[in-house]
């Protein structure tokens, strides 16, 4: 998205695209069983009166409950029945997790995300290294579906953020360490087996401790020859972003982004020290929309530059998720060049959850 | 408003990340200090050698004057505080808006520390207990003609420190003089001593690259205590159970120090009240070794009401009040808990609050956005109270009924045990009893420290060991 796009014409591209998206779950041959059974209790037609993206208040916010537990095929849309299906996970260190189904979705996103990344830093048919958590989680699928779809591909470490949280709430300090350890040798063991792995991505902790390991060994990050990093899945603050680039990246490229199974992935516009490391993330825009709205009234955006809750909201053919409050907060940014829509930055977790927020090793 | 960067090995660093320290009772912002992250802190360890190193290019016999020099500076002088200059009375100022702990305990820990440091010699010659200090730097020598050696640990020694409780400094100062290193993780509302003591090793001639000082949150504890070989910390129960056999780490909590009161004496309990007052009420009740609980076979309602009596009257003044001798709970809430705590231990049967009578409605005072806990003396008949063996952050002491052949047994453990008592056969097992740390016999309040003594562990044993070594010509 360039510059040259203008504000409200990425506005008119996202209401277009709702009425679409809105027309494609609400309709009895291609919608899904949770909406169609939804619209049936409602007595309104969101395809009569969904006209835009900020109509998509009328389904008030979304329940985190609706996620968790089956059948999970209430999620599928019948104008996708017969596709190969997958479900990813998110949650589910204790009870049940949420599930989201998709077919292509995850590598649609990654496609779009794709094509921000520069070829300088992450050159076509370089070889990957997937850091980060794995198992039900989607982003081993989509970081190897990203290097493949750049001609490269992909080797992936283990790593079930579930069992890391279970050690840190039992205060199983050094079976943290030992686990991270163990990680971090698989990580430095492919690095150093000649594959040739340009490009990584992992998690900001994952990469801090990676690189002070290559240190320990007398190289560095860069020397071992990535050029290039996306980096995500924990808070990401503008301090530990210039401590990378002053201390630990040794010259390799980090871009941040912020995503999770619910929304996809979203992209950073650039830092360093021009704007003081800060950080802000722009969703994937139409297919995922970030607001940033008043902690007492969800249906309400904060001014420009103050805190507020995220608010997402989800919008492919395969998943229709509108108003789900994340549990993070941020500060609302405005748009920039490169993405003509909203953005937040400061992402960390929301304060009414923080407390019983366990942030881990991934 | 003043900042206060990070030290890396002496070297101020400005974090993009800054917290702010307020006043306890106003709210107002007083500083913003930079917030550090773990990363920088293991990063930084790998330079740990070169503190030793350099603390190692000066005797201990120089260092030893240079932090005698130090504790001048510390007392009396203008040093150094981030962007800014503090005075003592900014610096008394700052620590007692920051903690709630009365502007005169703020002076009388100064000048605690100033002692410990002016002192440094007499105490490094009691706890190496007479060793030749070259031993320790260069790693072994000769004493009675056998060969000895102390080898030290760790490079650096990293601190982990509180908020509420500035006396707890002293142990930390003679670390510097033995030629280690100090990693400094100061307290979110006292980032004041560590940095006017830092300033003033500095200003002293201790080498920058032997200091480094980390303001931050849980990760940058977490990375002091991980990357450094040997570390002191504070804290409640459970960091000291999660540390408990960890020999990288000594940890410092509640200290349960108790007064016991021998049969042969407790008749004549009354000759002794001031001592256990000074014992329960001096420093407002925050120290470790502030007495908790007093146990005595009788008289117990009687020592507890005379306690009462004297405690009950105390209400807190404002924080620069000459005569200010209750120190403000400054994190919301915790005044409340404890003080429901208490009560729901109150609820079990044999035990009363008898300074209740003494003030009217709750024993939490609030003066604007601080707290304060009245002074409290519970009444226990027996050992089997719960609330016996607790020990809260204010002026709070249980008086115990317990036989006396069972006292021994019946305390747990006790940082320090002052025994009032005669008779051999109580004093042998007082001696003999493990679980009691420092022991006093005879009417000592056990806020009573004689500097040239270990506290919680002799720090050189866990600084230093000692191991076999031979030479032999070549």
């Amino acid at each position: 998205m360039a510059a040259d796009v203008t504000i409200e014409h990425a506005r008119e591209t996202l209401d277009r695209w709702v009425r679409e998206v809105v027309d494609w779950h609400f309709n009895p041959e291609s919608g899904c069983p949770f909406w169609l059974d939804v619209v049936k209790k409602a007595g309104w037609d969101p395809r009569r009166e969904i006209k835009s993206f900020a109509d998509l208040g009328r389904f008030g916010s979304f329940e985190d409950e609706w996620l968790r537990g089956g059948p999970v095929q209430r999620w599928i849309p019948k104008g996708l029945a017969g596709k190969p299906v997958f479900v990813f996970e998110t949650g589910g260190t204790t009870g049940t997790p949420k599930t989201r189904v998709a077919m292509e979705d995850f590598r649609i996103d990654y496609e779009l995300f794709s094509a921000t990344l520069a070829d300088e830093y992450f050159p076509k048919g370089a070889n990957w290294l997937m850091l980060g958590p794995s198992g039900p989680r989607r982003l081993r699928l989509a970081v190897e579906h990203l290097a493949q779809y750049r001609g490269g591909i992909s080797f992936c470490v283990d790593l079930d953020p579930r069992w890391v949280i279970k050690l840190i709430k039992k205060g199983w300090m050094e079976h943290l360490q030992a686990y991270k350890d163990h990680v971090i040798d698989q990580a430095v063991t492919i690095l150093e087996a000649g594959h040739d792995i340009r490009c990584l991505f992992t998690t900001p902790k994952l990469l801090e401790a990676l690189a002070l390991r290559l240190e320990s060994k007398g190289t560095t990050i860069r020397k071992a020859g990535v050029t290039g990093i996306f980096s995500g899945g924990t808070e990401f603050t503008p301090q530990w972003n210039r401590f990378a680039h002053e201390e630990l990246l040794d010259g390799a490229y980090m871009t941040p982004t912020y995503g999770n199974t619910l929304m996809g992935l979203a992209a950073s516009a650039p830092t360093g020290p021009h704007n003081n490391y800060k950080i802000a993330y722009y969703a994937p825009q139409p297919r995922a929309v970030i607001e940033v709205v008043d902690f007492d009234k969800p249906d309400q955006l904060v001014e420009y530059g103050q805190t507020g809750r995220v608010k997402l909201t989800t919008l492919t053919k395969e998943f229709f998720m509108p108003g789900f409050l994340e549990r993070d907060e941020g500060e609302r940014e405005p748009a920039c060049d490169r993405y003509r829509w909203d953005g937040i930055s400061g992402v960390r977790p929301y304060r009414g959850f923080a407390a019983t927020t366990t942030v881990g090793v991934y | 408003m003043l900042h206060i960067p990070i030290l890396r090995w002496g070297q101020p660093y400005t974090s993009i990340d800054v917290d702010e320290v307020k006043h306890f009772a106003t709210g107002e912002p007083i500083a913003t200090v930079s917030r550090a992250n773990g990363g920088l802190i293991q990063r930084d360890m790998r330079k740990a050698s070169r503190a030793r190193e350099a603390l190692r290019e000066i005797p201990i016999d120089d260092l030893i004057a240079r932090v005698g020099a130090a504790g001048e500076l510390y007392m009396n002088g203008e040093l150094p505080m981030g962007d800014g200059t503090q005075t003592p009375e900014e610096f008394v100022r700052a620590q007692s808006a920051t903690t709630g702990l009365p502007e005169t305990m703020c002076r009388a820990n100064m000048k605690k520390n100033a002692f410990v440091l002016g002192k440094m010699r007499d105490i490094l010659t009691s706890l190496t207990r007479g060793l030749a200090f070259d031993v320790l730097s260069r790693g072994h020598g000769e004493e009675r003609g056998v060969p000895i050696s102390y080898q030290a640990q760790s490079p650096v020694v990293g601190l982990v420190l509180p908020s509420n409780s500035p006396g707890v400094h002293t142990l930390w100062l003679p670390i510097v003089p033995l030629q280690v290193g100090l990693v400094l993780k100061p307290g979110p509302q006292e980032p004041w001593t560590p940095y006017r003591m830092t300033e003033a090793f500095f200003k002293a001639g201790i080498p920058r690259e032997a200091i480094s000082v980390y303001p931050g949150e849980g990760d940058v504890g977490a990375a002091v205590l991980d990357s450094c070989g040997r570390n002191l910390i504070f804290g409640g129960t459970p960091t000291v159970d999660r540390y408990r056999g960890n020999p990288r780490v000594q940890a410092h909590g509640p200290g349960f120090s108790k007064i016991l009161l021998g049969d042969d004496q407790v008749d004549r309990w009354e000759q002794f009240l001031d001592v256990m007052v000074d014992s329960v009420f001096l420093n407002s009740g925050r120290s470790c070794i502030n007495c908790s609980g007093i146990w005595a076979s009788r008289h117990t309602r009687e020592i507890a009401e005379a306690l009462a009596r004297r405690l009950g009257s105390v209400r807190p003044l404002p924080h620069d009040h000459p005569d200010a001798s209750l120190a403000a709970f400054t994190v919301p809430g915790v005044a409340d808990a404890v003080s429901q705590s208490i009560d729901a231990d109150l609820q079990a049967p044999g035990v009363a609050d008898v300074t209740a009578k003494y003030r009217e409605g709750s024993r939490v005072v609030k003066e604007g956005r601080a707290d304060y806990l009245l002074p409290t003396v519970v009444h226990c008949e027996s050992v089997a109270a719960a609330i016996a063996k607790k020990e809260y952050m204010f002026p709070f002491v249980t008086v115990v009924e317990c036989p006396e052949a069972k006292m021994v047994d019946a305390i747990g453990p006790t940082l320090v045990c002052s025994a009032i008592t005669c008779k051999r056969e109580l004093k042998r097992r007082l001696l003999d009893a493990v679980h009691i740390d420092r022991l006093n016999l005879g009417p000592v309040p056990t806020v009573q420290l004689n500097w040239l003594q270990p506290h919680e562990g002799n720090l050189i044993e866990f600084l230093f060991r000692p191991r076999a070594f031979q030479s032999a010509d070549l």
